[in-house]
Order: C-alpha cells, then sequence, then structure tokens
C-alpha cells in the first residue's frame, strides 16, 4: 500500500504480509457479550459487599436546615447513614477549572451537598445496607428539613441583575466568557450582496447509556489499598482523581474496568455518588457497590448541549461567504464538572463554527453560565452538532439567498483540498482535509437531480420532502492541548505492551478501554499484523491500571490513532525481539526472517523455518542453549502521543432526505447517507457502524430527546416512557461512505470516526425539515424538532 | 416503618435454563432481580426498571417478557430462559454467530435482550421484512449500533433458515 520507510528500519504497518489492516473481521470480544457471558460492573459481587443509596434533593435550590437520620439508621440490614458534611471531613473538594481556559472559574464541589443542594438529584445522604432494596427502604426514613430558595434555572436570564446568584461570593452567575474577533465583519457586513440570520435553541438532552453508571469500591485496610472495580473511559484519570482526593498513594489505588454498557461521554466525570461509593469503602473497609438506578441516571449523569445562539452570515456578490457572527450562551448547572470543566463544548462551537469553509472574518462571544440543574459536561461530539448545525443551517439560508443551489454553495466555498495545512477560521490548526473529494464521493452516492424531480413531484401532491447537507469536521486523537495544558490528570498519550507467551501467542495490554466501539478489536488486529500472527493467537487486556501502561482511556475518538500507533511500534519491537533469538537458533541473519503467521520464515522466498511456539520454549525453558552473553527478551512496551498538531482534525459530510407529515408533524427518514474521512481504516466493518451509531444518537438529539424542565428546575420526564431515544422502528438505513486521508504525523494514519455521525446528523436532518417545509413559509432552528414543534411552526397549532 | 414494612419471604419453584431451581424471596423480587441475584445469571440486564429498554427480555414459558415487569413469584411453576440458557442450548448457534459476524453487538448490554427478542421473531415471523424486523425490535433500546447491524444479522439468519441454510 504504502512505499514509505520507517526510520525504525524496515517497512511501516502497511506493508505486512497477512495484514489486518482494512478488515472488517468480528470483534474477538463479541461473542462472550452476544452469550451473556460479559462482566458488567453491576455484575460483580464480593465478599462482604454493600450497597449504596443516595437520598437525593428534591429541589433545584435549597438550603438543608437540618438532617435526621436516626429512623435510618435503625431500619433492617442498614449498616451506615452518611450526611454531606461527614463526607467533606474524609475528602478535598474539587474544582472543575481548566487553567488555560482563561478566567473560568468555579468553587469547590464536595460529593455530597453540605448545606446546600443546588440541582434537583444532588446527592445529599448516603444510606449504606446489606441489600440495594434495603438502601432504598431506608433512605425514605431519613427526615430533612429543606428551606427552598429561588432557583436560577433559565439560562437567559441567569445573568440577570434580579437572578438568584448560585454562588453568591461571585456577585453573578458567569463560570466564563470567551471572545474571537478575525478579520473585519462590520466591513464585510457593510459590502456584502446579501446577511442572513437565525436564532438556535438547542435543548440540553443527555447520554441514556443502557447501562446505569455503576462502581463497586473495595478498601482493603490490611493492604492500605483501594481497588475500584468502575465503568468508567478513563481509568487512569479517575485513579488519580481517587488517589489525589482520598489521599490515597497512587501506588496504594487501582482501577479495574470491566465490560462497559456504552458510554459516549457520560463516564469520564467525578460524580459525587461514585466517589461517595469509595468513600464509604474506606470508611467501612468493606467493597461497597453504587448502581445508578434511571432516575438517578437522568437527575444526575451529565446533561449535554443547552445552548442558545444568535448566528450571521455574510455573503458577497459571488456567493462566497465573508463572515460569520456567533453569540454563544450555555447553561450548565452550578459546577463546571471536574476536572474536563463544562467550558469545552462552548469552547468547541467557538473554534469549530465555519470549520469547514473558507471565511475571511468571524466575531464570536461566548458565555458559560450557573444555574440550578444538573451539571452539563462533554457528550459525544461534544460542541460539534451545535457548530455544525448553526453553520450549515447558515450556509443552506446564504445559498438561497444568494440564488445558488446548496451543493454549488458548498462547493464554492468549501476549504480547498489542495490548500493544506492551513487554520480554521477560529485559528486551529487542520493538517490535511477532503471536503471536495467528500462532497463529490457523496453526489455519486446519492441521486441528486432525482431527489429535486421527486420533491417538485410530491409538493404538486401535498407531500413535502426535504433534503438537506451538513459538511463537517471533526475533532479526534487529541493532544494535550486539549486537556493537559490546563492541569487536569488526563492523559493524551497512550501505551501498548506486547509480549510473546511460551506457546508463541501474542499477549496485548494496553491503556485504551473498551465500551463497544471495538477498541480490542482495533488492538488485536494491529499487534497481529505488526507481528505476524492470526488474531486467533492474540488476547487483549485493557481496563486495568496496575496491568496495563499509563494512557488516557477511550474518549475524543482517540484510541485508535494514538492506542493504535503505540501498538504498532510495540508490536514490531516485538517482532525484532523475537527475529534476534530466532536468527541466533537459526544462525541467520535476524534481517532475512520475518514472523508470518505465527512462523518464523525467509523473508525472501516465505518458506517456514521455525514455529513461534519454539521461541517461547528456548526463551523460557532453555535460556542456557543461548550465548552466554546474550539475554532474550520478549516483551516490548510503546507508548505514544501526538506532538505536530493539537487535534487529528477529520472531515464528512452528510445528507439527509425525508418527509414530513402536515398534518402530525411526524418526520419520516427516507434515506440518509455519509461520507467519512477518517484516514486510515482498521476495520471498516467497526468505523462504519460507528458512525451509523453517531448518526442515530445525532437523530435523537434533532427529533427526539429533551431534559424537560419546570421553571423550578424539577425534570418532568427522567424516564425511558417520557424521555424519548431513538428505537429501531423509526431509524433508517444508512449507507456510509470513505474518502481516505491518512494523517502523516503517525505511521498507521488512523484518525478517530466516533464523533461524525453525531456531529453531522441535527445539521442535515435540520436543513432537511426547512427544505420541506420551505413552501410553508416555515423554518425551525430549535432542536429537537417535536411534532409539536413543526406543526407550530407551520401554524397548524 | 409501616410504609416500608415487607411482607413474609415465600417459596417459588421454578425451571431456570433447564435447571429445577427453589428459593425463598421476597414478594416484591421481581424476576430479573431473582436471575441475577438469587442465581447469579447476570447475563440479563436492568436498563430501566419500567419495561421499555428490553435488556432484561427473557422468555417465560412460550412468552418473550421484561424481567422487570414481572415477579419472581409470579415464575412459579414456569419455565424460564435466559440468554445463558439459550446460547447454551445451541438451536439459535445461527443467530448468535450472525450477531457476532455482521458485527450486530456494540457495547453488549442490550444484546442478551436483542437475542431473546430475535429468536422470538424469527419463530413468530420466519419471513419477516426489514421494516417487520425493525417494528419487533421496537421495544429494545440500543444506543450504540443505530440498529442497522441488527436487522442486517437477523435478516441474515431469516433468509438462510427460509433456504434451508440452516
Amino acid at each position: 500500500m504504502s512505499d514509505q520507510v520507517s526510520d525504525q528500519g524496515g517497512l511501516t504497518i502497511h506493508d505486512r504480509p497477512n495484514s489486518y489492516i482494512g478488515r472488517g473481521v468480528p470483534r474477538p470480544n463479541a461473542r462472550r457479550l452476544i452469550h451473556g457471558r460479559g462482566t458488567f460492573t453491576d455484575d460483580i459481587k464480593l465478599p462482604r459487599m454493600v450497597h449504596v443509596a443516595y437520598v437525593r434533593s428534591p429541589f433545584a435550590h435549597a438550603d438543608i436546615l437540618s438532617i435526621d437520620t436516626s429512623a435510618a439508621e435503625a431500619a433492617p440490614g442498614v449498616v451506615a447513614v452518611v450526611t454531606g458534611a461527614e463526607f467533606a471531613k474524609r475528602i478535598t473538594p474539587w474544582e472543575g477549572v481548566l487553567t488555560h481556559l482563561q478566567g473560568m472559574r468555579s468553587p469547590p464541589q464536595y460529593p455530597l451537598a453540605v448545606d446546600r443542594a443546588r440541582w434537583q438529584g444532588e446527592p445529599v445522604v448516603a444510606v449504606v445496607a446489606e441489600t440495594r432494596a434495603q438502601a432504598e427502604d431506608a433512605i425514605e426514613l431519613v427526615q430533612i428539613d429543606w428551606k427552598e430558595l429561588p432557583a436560577a434555572t433559565d439560562m437567559m436570564r441567569a445573568m440577570d441583575a434580579d437572578a438568584p446568584v448560585i454562588h453568591p461570593e461571585y456577585g453573578n452567575n458567569l463560570c466564563w466568557e470567551r471572545n474571537v474577533d478575525v478579520g473585519d465583519v462590520d466591513a464585510a457586513y457593510a459590502s456584502a450582496a446579501a446577511v442572513v440570520e437565525d436564532s438556535f435553541v438547542f435543548s440540553r438532552h443527555t447520554g441514556v447509556t443502557l447501562e446505569p453508571r455503576v462502581i463497586v469500591a473495595d478498601y482493603n485496610a490490611g493492604e492500605e489499598k483501594l481497588t475500584v472495580y468502575h465503568a468508567t473511559q478513563g481509568p487512569h484519570m479517575i485513579h488519580a482523581i481517587l488517589s489525589k482526593h482520598l489521599d490515597l498513594p497512587e501506588h496504594c489505588v487501582r482501577i479495574v474496568c470491566k465490560d462497559v454498557g456504552g458510554a459516549f461521554g457520560i463516564k469520564v466525570h467525578t460524580y459525587g455518588d461514585e466517589i461517595g461509593a469509595a468513600v464509604l469503602s474506606v470508611m467501612l473497609k468493606r467493597p461497597v457497590k453504587f448502581a445508578a438506578d434511571r432516575l438517578e441516571s437522568f437527575t444526575s449523569d451529565i446533561h449535554a448541549r443547552d445552548h442558545r445562539i444568535e448566528g450571521k452570515m455574510a455573503v458577497d456578490k459571488d456567493g462566497r461567504i465573508t463572515a460569520l457572527e456567533i453569540d454563544d450562551i450555555t447553561g450548565i448547572g452550578p459546577y463546571s464538572m471536574y476536572p474536563r470543566s463544562s467550558g469545552i463544548e462552548l469552547n468547541q462551537v467557538l473554534n469549530l463554527a465555519g470549520g469547514s469553509y473558507d471565511i475571511g472574518s468571524y466575531r464570536a462571544r461566548g458565555r458559560v453560565v450557573f444555574q440550578n440543574k444538573p451539571l452539563m459536561c462533554q457528550y459525544r461530539a461534544v460542541g460539534h452538532p451545535i457548530a455544525t448545525m448553526l453553520t450549515e443551517a447558515l450556509v443552506e439560508k446564504a445559498a438561497q439567498a444568494s440564488g445558488i443551489d446548496v451543493l454549488e454553495f458548498r462547493q464554492r466555498n468549501l476549504m480547498a483540498d489542495d490548500d493544506y495545512p492551513r487554520n480554521t477560521v477560529s485559528g486551529v490548526p487542520l493538517e490535511k482535509l477532503s471536503h471536495h473529494a467528500a462532497l463529490a464521493k457523496l453526489t455519486g452516492m446519492i441521486d441528486y437531480d432525482g431527489l429535486r424531480k421527486d420533491q417538485a413531484a410530491s409538493r404538486e401532491k401535498g407531500v413535502y420532502r426535504g433534503i438537506g447537507f451538513a459538511s463537517m469536521i471533526e475533532v479526534t486523537s487529541p493532544s494535550p492541548a486539549f486537556y493537559g495544558v490546563g492541569g487536569a490528570p488526563i492523559s493524551a498519550q497512550d501505551g501498548t505492551t506486547v509480549r510473546l507467551d511460551a506457546k508463541g501467542n501474542v499477549i496485548v495490554s494496553s491503556s485504551v478501554t473498551e465500551q463497544g466501539q471495538g477498541a480490542e478489536s482495533m488492538l488485536a488486529q494491529i499487534a497481529a499484523t505488526a507481528v505476524g500472527v492470526d488474531m486467533a493467537n492474540v488476547r487483549i487486556i485493557t481496563g486495568d491500571t496496575e496491568m496495563t501502561p499509563y494512557g488516557g482511556g477511550t474518549w475524543a475518538s482517540r484510541g485508535t490513532g494514538i492506542a493504535g500507533e503505540a501498538t504498532v511500534r510495540a508490536g514490531r519491537a516485538l517482532r525484532e525481539q523475537v527475529l534476534e533469538v530466532a536468527g541466533i537458533m537459526l544462525q541467520s541473519d535476524a534481517g532475512s526472517l520475518d514472523i508470518r503467521a505465527g512462523k518464523i520464515v525467509d523473508a525472501d522466498t516465505g518458506n517456514e523455518r521455525m514455529d513461534l511456539a519454539e521461541v517461547g520454549r528456548v526463551v523460557y525453558y532453555r535460556g542456557d542453549t543461548l550465548p552466554k552473553d546474550y539475554q532474550a527478551e520478549l516483551v516490548a512496551t510503546r507508548h505514544y502521543v501526538p506532538k505536530a498538531y493539537p487535534f487529528a482534525f477529520t472531515n464528512g459530510i452528510h445528507c439527509c432526505h425525508l418527509e414530513v407529515d402536515t398534518d402530525t408533524g411526524i418526520v419520516k427518514i427516507l434515506g440518509y447517507w455519509v461520507v467519512e474521512d477518517c484516514g486510515t481504516v482498521i476495520n471498516p466493518l467497526l468505523v462504519d457502524d460507528q458512525v451509523r451509531g453517531g448518526v442515530v444518537q445525532g437523530i435523537g438529539g434533532a427529533l427526539y430527546e429533551e431534559c424537560i424542565y419546570s421553571p423550578e428546575g424539577q425534570l418532568l420526564n427522567g424516564n425511558l416512557a417520557d424521555y424519548l431515544v431513538p428505537m429501531a422502528f423509526e431509524m433508517p438505513d444508512i449507507e456510509v461512505g470513505h474518502v481516505s486521508t491518512p494523517t502523516a504525523d503517525s505511521e498507521l494514519g488512523a484518525k478517530g470516526a466516533g464523533e461524525a455521525g453525531t456531529a453531522g446528523a441535527p445539521a442535515a436532518i435540520t436543513n432537511a425539515i426547512n427544505d420541506a417545509l420551505m413552501p410553508l413559509n416555515a423554518r425551525l432552528t430549535i432542536n429537537p424538532m417535536t411534532p409539536e414543534r413543526i406543526l407550530n411552526a407551520i401554524g397548524k397549532v | 416503618m409501616t410504609e416500608t414494612a415487607r411482607l413474609p419471604e415465600v417459596e417459588v419453584s421454578l425451571t431456570v435454563n433447564g435447571e429445577r431451581v427453589t428459593r425463598r424471596i421476597e414478594p416484591r423480587m421481581t424476576l430479573v432481580d431473582f436471575l441475577r441475584l438469587e442465581l447469579e445469571l447476570t447475563g440479563s440486564h436492568v436498563g430501566c426498571e419500567h419495561g421499555v429498554c428490553g435488556a432484561c427480555t427473557v422468555r417465560v414459558d412460550d412468552e418473550i417478557v421484561r424481567g422487570c415487569l414481572m415477579f419472581a413469584v409470579q415464575a412459579d411453576g414456569t419455565n424460564v430462559v435466559t440468554i445463558e440458557g439459550l446460547a447454551d442450548g445451541g438451536s439459535e448457534d445461527d443467530l448468535l454467530e450472525a450477531f457476532r459476524e455482521r458485527n450486530a453487538v456494540q457495547c453488549g448490554f442490550c444484546t442478551p435482550g436483542m437475542v431473546m427478542t430475535a429468536s422470538d421473531l424469527l419463530a413468530r415471523y420466519p419471513s419477516a421484512s426489514r421494516d417487520e424486523i425493525r417494528e419487533f425490535l421496537s421495544g429494545n433500546y440500543c444506543r450504540c449500533t443505530g440498529y442497522q447491524a441488527i436487522v442486517d444479522a437477523i435478516e441474515k439468519v431469516s433468509q438462510s433458515r427460509a433456504g434451508g441454510g440452516r
């Protein structure tokens, strides 16, 4: 495939014989999940294990006047009842501030509310009992005297002079503000042929992982060691946090992450109820399990989005975009989430808006405000759906104002494929993207003229169909510029250890984790290819901070780009070690040998010389037969951290074809197409399904999902019957195509693919609905576009 | 204490995956908690505890049910099959293998319930169309896959069984 020769000598990963790179092989860990033999954290049962349930605040904002725990303490099975004030004596608080987001502020936060609760659902008192049911029984017996306070729930009013101030020491509810001003926006307006504007509303929604958050903390007082079984995306991150805030030495903490039932950014934060379980385990010197139920998930998992944006775009007489301006306000709950902060989504919106286009000027204001709702933080495609929708909605509006077809308008304005490296208008460096190639690929997949003809013919019959597009860029494989520079204990590097066992099998341990994306398949495919063995002879170990190298984990589409590259390097190092021993055993030059399908072969002819198991046998059992001055090594560890660019940006384009029922407001998606460029594809089966799953999550945000709150800050739809998620019947088949622009920053050339679907879908669907409703002079710029909102827009209700 | 006073334990006897089991349990215990906590059959998962997500789907006699909406005492005298029993039984190997080959599983939390539902679907409607498969699965929530891979896998088994390829 590639004629590039690596500086380590020999050919690259792309030249290996019997390569698994680019093959849609089944995942090695799939069968046990399908057979019900996985181990999710709630499946873990330890000797003497007890269960914690939490009394949670029924109010969005209230003072705790007194707590009476006596009846709960006397209830059957209860082991301990612990208030927030008692927790505060046993743990240091955290602050969700990143120092590179200059001026950000958030006060110290404890795992449970101490004297004031600041959102409905905030944990207040922990009840520990022999069974979960007993703990839940007893929480009803905890008596709390509350004094309800006025709540700041509407983020648009959170900065008003008369708004309740959540942290009085700050004087107002501002957490952080960022401004960007590039080029001369006002001059662009003055000379524009057209200026288009929209007000956008992105409602709060949440991750709704099917497996709720869960943790089992096991403090062994004899060892003075805390072992934590945790459904997490970042074992080393939570390891560092527990060590720091429980004041335990780092080497006396171990995080074990077994199977994780979906994460999407939900399971990589510091949740008081989870940290509380660890504190209780240290207190009680026995294992403590916390498993959130569905209501607790809705009221205490991080929420996402919740942005209101004014957007404005100028175009000149040639149909070229000359200016983009946005003013974004987002409500993040009463604290910034630790340690990633709740400023990153807004920061991403400001970085990514207009990011596919050649735009001369850009002005943006972003404000992050506190409010009495659950904490908001990074959920799949952080900021991308917002930036993409506001940009793409304005792009299609500007195209219409210019009298130019929406695809032709994009061709005029998308960054040229041969104009890299360059920066986005917001100043973010881009290595190389392929917007025009992706658009060309997409137009080859859809029958655009046919869809337009069908649209016109359907309108004659009173049937409203629309076609919407969205070009997008996607942040993947972040360097330390994302979190590390801001002081967070979040590693941007990853490591992989590869070793040969005595029978010639390859054991791989890596710092990334598996939540279903196929990280273990990716690692196995790369390791098998780099070493030269069958995948069936590879065993993958992830999710254990005592057994794997140090690294960031799995989030921000970083596993393949970063841990994949570390695995390329570790696998090659092991191959070189094996060939060195084999060369001695066979009295041949190691450079003349190779490993293929688990055999030592002559590199030139492919003739088999020896089984790998023979290398294992001699090295492990008969080292006496090797030269006296030679010590064989059959294990290698390599790490990798991206350095050349802060992010490995990818790009893609979506197209949605749909029909709006103007009597019911119901949207039916008729067709959906995506072209994605994530560089080198390791496993097309997994990549395509990452894109599809992402699109469906984006459809959820665009059409269904919303955490609906009363003005008092009460969640009104905290269950899966009232909070609608995408189900099989409403979802379309999704066609995925690829353009491949490998990153030259790594030998593997892979970039991430986990955000792309979610990033583009709301924009494509919004544009398609507005395209459908154009004859009715209706326009929606609010997500989700529920039937009620659609009927409202067309004046039916 | 009156509101939390509990009823005395009762004895239930049923057949689970071919084995006769008898336990004394609280009447309020759901079937899925019984399977997970009493029998340590952890393949059935608890996702919503109000009958929407389908992660706890198991077979009771001839019907698939939500393990969270049925009390264990209601299963007294019945024949229950969980994902563990289905996987070990051998009769659905083509379905299990189709899920693996098509990667109709990501995180795996919904998968046991999906497989139980798919097995029931294939028995009831052996030649279901893609739309009918999607409709039958509409009580099983999957956050990861977008459903297409699951529909593909079931469709493939349906076609292969119809063609005698079983």
